[in-house]
């Protein structure tokens, strides 16, 4: 595949991200595919943050090591990527902070004394993003108007002196490529936790709640962001106790909440996760992986939790637990998790990682289906309410605050029907077996849906089996090397079926994970299957298509 | 409803003698109360923590939520959130609601949220037989402690005072017709609002004599002035003799938290399907 990797580096506090979610729509606007991975430490000013911008003719997932084009805003960004250089690439400075010297290869650059320009214009030193982008756009061959409608749209502080010292880095370069813009439609760009936002709105959120964490800060922004526009009640309470107690206290009164986490605040919720299933009150709980233990590495990827999730909380209760793979599934399974939460009333876990809920994804709707806000199962009004009915499906009627001459408990206690608290022997196995029943109609519901996504299944033998966003860079590698890819979205209750359809004619499964212990492994193993290869990577950083390649040859070889 | 039955065929655990049945029938008439004078007891629901206290929602015939221990606060406050018509009642324990879930209770405070907090303050864990709690008394003999507490305690008026409780008072549950007064001030308080009830726990801290020879009624006290509360708030710090107050503390008229959100609850779904379409557009 045909691609074009532009890497933008420097220190916490030049406006690295921004940069490179605008280098990422300005490609975007060429109708190219966009993916961008962002890489920062857990600081403010000062450290290393680089983004890897990627553009191609087809849909992308992931980055790749080598890139194209290195735009320096300072020393580190070369030295510490000089290595991602190809024969052809191209080096942007600022001559005025970095010497490009003792470079690897024999590409070209072009020095931009971007402090001198600075002080020429009179502009603050953090618009020598603005300049090394303008340089960048002319070195690629693209056209100044497509970036100047960019900048008018994505900078709102001063964006005239902007434009200015944007296009005084345009004159400065030279062009040395052609990006050419593509026949394509351009997509939406956006990040995994955008996407798992809008779906969950679309499946009828109220109200979100989380307390800041990475990597599910994001969530929060954006939410919060856009609150009074969808009518939402967003609020960061004082810790993510309050956070899904306040969930349950909005799910008590039919209104649909969600609530965002990392693992560190997902700990403080267990004991509330369990209230949720004894009391039988939906909520969405999204849970953003970063390595651990404890603090581990806050701004980094991890998929370490997944044994967590679906463990968590005291006492044996059903939850439903996806992970999606890109934005499209970010979107759709969190609408989803939410219905479910509401038909079965019970914990939904979405599990992202950083590298998901931080990553910038193009959007194709064209590739999931639809997905509504249903109506869960509600009293008919006719005979006396009781919370806790013994239904059949264990999946008693719900009614909700205030209703005329009728009473509504939920107890976190084992309770009777009418949720009056009980310890009696017969109605606690009563009560027990109805909750517990839950989990085999949502596996029977679960059987419609494509729980476990297989690609490139033109039989051959050799499968890479991956969750969550390590679905971009399997798909990639699998494509160059002729492989399968089995991707588990649903983890809880595992889709044991869909999974063995999904095994036949594979001779060798390879998991591909990020975490140091082989997790999806470990829990394939519980339902009977066996992988004959781990490919494992625990350094808080995601895979890169190049890199999982090699792994994989390696593995292969 | 015609005849308000507020009782259930729960079979009431609480000892002989126990200071929860006084809240119990006083909180049980003010709902009768406040029923009849136009505010439907449908419109209510009762939180409880964890502990002997929250017995009480098994026992009253009315929209409940038994949280866990220290947790009332939040499910609390999300039950307000969503419905602000809605008159949120809950009972805490002294450990529950000052210890394992001290920080829901300040942070409720802080937001003068429309909730009432009904503590029953027996100053021990009465469920879990008999250990110290934040308000019991220096040196208190109890199972964890059996040479005496090293700590001393808290006094939860003054610290609710300092988070922004608009609402303060006392009672004792030898004087029901006093807690009935101080829970429908309480209720009809727009605002966060707190009656700390000196509830006795007949079986491993009987403070009966103690405090009939202690408390007096509050009198010639001007609610409204935040210094004069505090003076009256620290008359008696729960640990050394002194005048016990009973009364309201503090009353102050302050703009509630759930009046600053929106009053309607998301959109209907054709538009949010165009807004989400608009913003996916937008990003492209």
């Amino acid at each position: 595949m045909d691609s074009v990797s532009v890497l933008i580096g420097g220190k916490a506090g030049f406006g690295i991200d921004k940069s490179g979610f605008i280098i990422g729509r300005l490609l975007n606007r060429l109708n190219y595919r966009i993916y961008i991975y962002r890489d920062y430490p857990s600081l403010i000013r000062g450290g290393h943050t680089f983004s890897i911008i990627r553009a191609a003719n087809e849909r992308i997932l992931t980055h790749r090591n080598k890139v194209d084009f290195i735009l320096a805003l300072n020393q580190d960004t070369l030295d510490l990527h000089k290595d991602r250089l190809k024969n052809n690439s191209v080096v942007i400075y600022d001559s005025d902070s970095v010497k490009a010297e003792g470079l690897p290869s024999a590409g070209k650059t072009i020095a931009v004394a971007l402090g001198k320009i600075m002080k020429e214009e009179n502009a603050q030193e953090i618009m020598r993003n603005t300049c090394i982008i303008g340089a960048f756009c002319k070195a690629a061959g693209m056209g100044w108007d497509t970036l100047e409608g960019i900048l008018r749209k994505e900078i709102s502080k001063e964006i005239d002196i902007n434009l200015k010292v944007c296009r005084r880095g345009f004159d400065a370069a030279q062009e040395i490529a052609k990006v050419e813009p593509l026949t394509q439609k351009a997509l939406p760009l956006l990040s995994g936790s955008v996407a798992a936002g809008l779906g969950l709105i679309n499946a009828g959120l109220k109200s979100y709640l989380a307390y800041p964490m990475t990597p599910s800060s994001p969530l929060l922004h954006f939410l919060a962001d856009v609150a009074s526009e969808f009518a939402l009640k967003v609020i960061h309470p004082e810790s993510e106790i309050g956070v899904i107690l306040m969930g349950l206290g909005f799910s008590y009164m039919g209104q649909r909440a969600a609530v965002g986490t990392s693992g560190g605040g997902f700990c403080l919720m267990t004991e509330t996760l369990s209230l949720s299933g004894m009391a039988e009150l939906p909520i969405v709980i999204v849970v953003g992986q970063r390595p651990g233990p404890s603090t581990g590495l806050p701004t980094y990827t991890a998929q370490t939790d997944l044994h967590f999730v679906l463990n968590a909380g005291q006492g044996e209760f059903v939850r439903f637990v996806v992970a999606p793979g890109d934005a499209e599934e970010a979107y759709y399974w969190s609408g989803f998790a939410m219905n479910m939460s509401w038909k079965y009333q019970i914990p939904a876990i979405i599990l992202l990682d950083k590298t998901l809920a931080e990553g910038i994804y193009n959007f194709d709707a064209t590739l999931i289906k639809e997905i509504k806000e249903e109506t869960p199962l509600l009293w008919d009004r006719q005979s006396p309410y009781k919370r806790y009915l013994n239904a059949e499906k264990g999946v008693s009627p719900l009614a909700f605050v205030p209703e005329k001459d009728t009473v509504i408990k939920a107890n976190s206690y084992e309770h009777d029907e009418s949720g009056i608290t009980t310890e009696d022997p017969k109605a606690t196995k009563m009560m027990q077996d109805k909750r517990l029943r839950k989990e085999k109609y949502l596996a029977q519901d679960l059987e419609q849906y494509e729980g476990v996504k297989v690609y490139n299944d033109k039989n051959p033998s050799g499968a890479l089996l991956c969750w969550g966003s390590n679905k971009g860079p399997c798909l990639e590698v699998a494509q160059n090397l002729g492989l399968k890819v089995i991707q588990p979205l649903v983890l809880s209750p595992f889709p044991v079926k869909q999974f063995k359809e999904a095994l036949i004619g594979v001779k060798r499964l390879i998991c591909v994970e990020n975490n140091a212990t082989g997790q999806l492994s470990r829990l394939l193993k519980v339902h009977g299957f066996n992988t004959d290869d781990k490919i494992l990577k625990y350094d808080g950083r995601p895979f890169s298509a190049d890199e999982l390649e090699q792994a994989v040859k390696e593995v292969l070889r | 409803m015609n005849q308000l039955n507020l009782g259930t065929y729960a079979s009431n655990t609480w000892c002989p003698g126990c200071g929860d049945f006084a809240i119990l029938n006083a909180i049980k008439a003010v709902l009768a109360e406040l029923n009849s004078e136009g505010h439907p007891l449908e419109k209510t629901v009762l939180v409880s923590g964890i502990g002997c206290h929250a017995k009480i929602v098994d026992y009253i015939n009315a929209n409940s939520f038994y949280s866990i221990h220290g947790r009332v606060p939040p499910v609390a406050e999300a039950i307000k959130l969503a419905n602000p018509e809605i008159k949120v009642i809950c009972f805490a324990g002294d450990g529950d609601a000052y210890g394992e879930g001290i920080e829901h209770l300040i942070f409720a405070a802080k937001r003068n949220i429309d909730i009432t907090m009904i503590i029953h303050n027996n100053r021990v864990y009465g469920l879990t037989t008999g250990q110290y709690t934040p308000t019991s008394p220096l040196g208190f003999k109890g199972r964890s402690t059996p040479e005496g507490t090293k700590e001393l305690p808290i006094n939860p008026l003054e610290l609710m005072l300092a988070s922004g409780a608009t609402f303060l008072a006392r009672g004792y549950t030898h004087g029901i017709e006093l807690l009935k007064r101080l829970f429908k001030e309480a209720i009809l308080h727009k605002g966060f609002s707190l009656v700390d009830v000196l509830q006795v726990c007949v079986t491993y801290f009987n403070m009966y004599d103690y405090y009939t020879s202690k408390v007096y009624e509050l009198s010639g006290h001007d609610p409204q002035n935040f210094d004069a509360a505090l003076n009256k708030i620290r008359e008696w710090d729960y640990n050394r003799d002194a005048p016990i107050g009973l009364g309201v503390f503090y009353k102050k008229e302050m703009s509630a938290f759930e009046d600053k959100f929106l009053k309607v609850s998301g959109l209907s779904p054709q538009e949010r399907e165009t807004r989400i379409k608009k913003i996916l557009e937008e990003s492209a």
